[in-house]
């Protein structure tokens, strides 16, 4: 919790600008826009987080959202499948997907950042092969299945704004995997393997397992978020859908104290990390910067925010050195 | 005599307070030049302190520093950092060698200071000079040679002679033997004998009275951040130094005996290291004894125990109870194999978390209930061990980064407490441990024994063998060399084994 506030302080700053800066920004439709896209965006930030906590990481995310998303509709309207059997299947793929690479990382000994590169190139390639580089959707199909996505809940005392659905699903997985970090065996276990691997190896942690586990679940959050998204959108281009969201997950939970060392993670300030850089976006849009600015100052918070809480750290790590050191 | 060597580093009423807690207080001290000086103490003492005070690392609360100009005459100073010491002609040599292991011997002693010709890299002069300077700590290694591929002693050696190639009279080695085998710390000795007889300062730390008795010229004693005591060479004897280090006699530890007929409890046969060609290895450990595996670093005792753990793959059978050990480590903790690895710091600790992660790791999934945290059982267990292990400070939420080697040490041990062992397997228990920790240690170790775990350690140092053991198993070479009975073992019986001697011949000449 603690890790959370220097985000927590970062985001209200961000929302203050943009509340007094960003015509629009307080009206109904956009703050709707706006939790929906934090929420969609949590779901894979939640799962980067989960891999960077083992000091590992995941660049194949966007590229196993496109294809999960692509061939959601892809099953459904060219090949006729039933909803029934597209989750599930989509679902088994994105985890098979994540096991590949855990397994690549633990046994083969590859590293992450190779491992997950190939991924990225390999799955984008496979979601344009398969579909023919042509943009898949629901023809205005399956409204039920979408409602997922699409569905907004009314809030009693509140006239223009309605809960999106998808902030559930983000809610849920932020608790459990919260609960999961701070509460459970497998999460001390996971976060001690990010801190010193050997070490927790020497302890009886079975970390090649934990560690294929956190690459698993990346990667099956990534397909469901994929999912989300394009219920959301109704329909996605291979070539562009899900570009760089890899960068916005890892960004996110950096921003939200997760440290690529490994060891250290924070389910609020990953959430929070999220809404941050969802905020920016929004405001760079409302308050007419062009749009192609944003990348820059996405980046630009970035670096501030890492450097910033490098410094507060050697600023600890000094006052306790101080305050500890005898000898 | 002694007062005939001149006086290169003078130190008057030196402290050092962090955050209001006195680390150091009214330090005196007289370096001379020609002089070998020991500085001893329990960790905690104040010994790294005034290290890094007398090198320029840290600065003194209060005191005064003086260092001889060029024709003798003392003048204060204020060493603001290492370069400053560098230029005041004071080297330190760190405990944790300081090498780039993709330099080779010629870079890494001239690092940042590297001869150059029109701008560049003269390397043909940098290693002639190289060359000169590793002579001089009696080294023929080629300048070439890159670090990463010298055995520890070597490149500890390299730093002697990167600290004497800036031109040190003062050279400052904090624990220098502690990573090194009997024979090398014999010519590390010697070195510092040579450099002293040329005239320069040796000051060093150790652990070990034998090498401080064998080398010193002048031993002070420090306890709780205070000098207790300065004895000249003739004048002490071994028991002395002790009551001055721990002010309080410490009692020679009763041997056990350990019943001829309790049950085999590890079996290890025709073990082999998938690591490196090594000859299968066999023996068995009964509940309740504790058998030391000795021998010279390099000997295939830490392959052994890690094989046995199942941090490595291994040829061979390990049986716990008759029935075998399969799988990786995380299945044999599981079993009641509990490993204490050599390098704390990277194979042993989480530094930056509490004592009570640290701790509850490699048990919080016994104590949990479907998998969740028992958040009362947690704190609970930890706080016994901590107790019992007597942790200084007994606090479970302290980072073990802030503890002393002793503390963390007994951190890891005590991680294996709550689940009692049956099988626990030590590398170098007490490495970088103080006397009083050690003794503790020690009296754990015995007692786990005594509750029915079989107890299997290695170390390199054969007082610690000889002292805890109740067999000695004795390598050479990736191979078991001999077998002692604790009460028949000595110093040179085990050596004899440990450096290829014939098992049951009484010859005196060693065979390395």
């Amino acid at each position: 919790m603690k890790r959370a506030l220097g985000i927590i302080g970062i985001f209200l700053a961000i929302l203050v600008f943009s509340i007094f800066f960003a015509e629009n920004f307080t009206t109904g439709i956009n703050l709707m826009q706006l939790t929906n896209r934090t929420a969609l965006y949590s779901v894979l930030a939640l799962g980067a987080a989960l891999v960077i906590v083992t000091g590992g990481i995941d660049l194949s995310i966007g590229s196993v959202v496109c294809l999960a998303g692509i061939m959601t509709p892809w099953l459904l309207i060219e090949h006729e499948w039933t909803p029934w059997q597209v989750i599930p299947t989509v679902l088994a793929m994105s985890a098979f997907i994540g096991l590949c690479h855990g397994l690549l990382i633990t046994r083969l000994k590859l590293q992450p950042f190779l491992v997950t590169l190939c991924g990225l190139l390999l799955y984008r390639g496979i979601a344009r092969w398969m579909t023919g580089d042509q943009s898949q959707g629901f023809m205005g199909e399956y409204g039920d299945v979408r409602a997922i996505a699409l569905a907004k809940f009314s809030i009693p005392g509140l006239t223009d704004y309605r809960l999106p659905a998808t902030v559930i699903p983000a809610l849920v997985l932020a608790i459990l995997i919260g609960l999961f970090l701070s509460r459970t065996v497998w999460g001390r276990w996971l976060l001690a393997t990010g801190r010193n691997e050997s070490a927790a190896r020497y302890s009886g942690v079975p970390t090649a397992w934990l560690v294929t586990g956190s690459y698993v679940a990346c990667s099956l959050l990534a397909g469901f978020g994929g999912m989300l998204f394009i219920f959301d959108i109704g329909s996605a281009q291979p070539s562009d859908f899900g570009n760089f969201y890899e960068l916005y997950a890892i960004a996110a939970a950096v921003l939200g104290g997760c440290s690529l060392r490994g060891g250290e993670a924070s389910v609020v300030g990953v959430l929070f990390g999220v809404a941050t850089l969802r905020v920016l976006q929004n405001t760079i849009t409302l308050a007419g910067y062009s749009s192609q600015i944003e990348f820059a100052v996405v980046g630009g918070v970035l670096l501030l925010g890492v450097a910033a809480d490098e410094l507060i750290r050697r600023y600890a790590a000094r006052r306790l050195e101080r305050a500890g050191a005898v000898a | 005599m002694t007062s005939e060597r001149p006086v290169l580093l003078r130190v008057r009423g030196v402290g050092r307070r962090y955050a209001g807690v006195t680390a150091l207080a009214a330090i005196d001290v007289d370096v001379r030049g020609g002089e070998v000086l020991a500085i001893v103490g329990e960790n905690g003492a104040g010994k790294s302190t005034l290290l890094k005070i007398l090198s320029g690392v840290v600065q003194p609360s209060e005191g005064t520093l003086e260092v001889a100009d060029a024709r003798g005459a003392l003048g204060g100073v204020e060493l603001d950092g290492v370069r400053d010491a560098t230029r005041a002609g004071i080297a330190l040599v760190h405990q944790e060698l300081n090498l780039a292991e993709n330099l080779d011997v010629a870079g890494s002693i001239y690092l940042g200071r590297e001869p150059s010709r029109f701008g560049f890299l003269d390397r043909a002069r940098m290693r002639a000079d190289a060359r000169k300077w590793l002579a001089r700590v009696g080294l023929e290694i080629d300048p070439g040679t890159l670090c990463g591929t010298l055995p520890i002693a070597q490149r500890q050696l390299v730093e002697i002679a990167k600290a004497l190639s800036t031109e040190s009279r003062v050279l400052i080695l904090d624990e220098p033997t502690s990573s090194l085998t009997m024979r090398e710390t014999d010519r590390l000795l010697e070195i510092m004998d040579e450099l002293r007889r040329a005239g320069v300062a040796v000051v060093f730390v150790s652990h070990h009275l034998d090498e401080v008795m064998k080398i010193a010229d002048r031993v002070i004693v420090l306890r709780d951040g205070r000098k207790t005591g300065e004895l000249v060479r003739g004048e002490y004897d071994r028991a002395m130094i002790e009551r001055l280090m721990v002010g309080r006699d410490i009692a020679a530890s009763a041997r056990r005996e350990v019943a001829a007929n309790a049950a085999v409890r590890l079996e290890i046969a025709s073990l082999t290291s998938a690591h490196r060609r090594r000859r299968p290895v066999s023996f068995a450990v009964r509940a309740g004894e504790i058998v030391g595996l000795a021998g010279l670093v390099g000997a295939g005792r830490t392959e052994i125990l890690e094989a046995i753990a199942g941090v490595t793959t291994h040829g061979g059978e390990v049986r716990l109870d008759g029935s075998a050990l399969a799988g990786d480590a995380s299945s044999r903790v599981r079993r009641g194999v509990a490993i204490v690895p050599e390098d704390r710091a990277r194979n042993g600790l989480f530094l930056e978390n509490p004592v009570a992660m640290n701790m509850s790791l490699a048990w919080i999934d016994r104590t949990s209930r479907a998998r969740l945290v028992d958040q009362r059982a947690e704190p609970s267990l930890v706080s016994r061990m901590i107790a019992r292990m007597q942790l200084r400070p007994p606090q479970p939420a302290r980072r073990v980064q802030t503890l002393s080697g002793g503390n963390q040490q007994k951190t890891v041990i005590g991680r294996w407490l709550a689940v009692d062992p049956k099988v626990l397997l030590l590398d170098e228990p007490t490495r970088g441990v103080d006397v009083g920790a050690r003794a503790e240690i020690h009296a754990e170790v015995r007692r786990l024994a005594e509750a029915g775990s079989a107890v299997v350690f290695a170390s390199s140092e054969l007082e610690e063998v000889l002292l805890l053991a109740d067999r000695i198993i004795v390598m050479h070479d990736g191979a078991i060399a001999g077998e002692l009975a604790a009460h028949e073992a000595t110093e040179v019986a085990i050596m004899h084994l440990a450096t290829g001697g014939a098992a049951h011949a009484h010859q005196t000449g060693t065979h390395a």
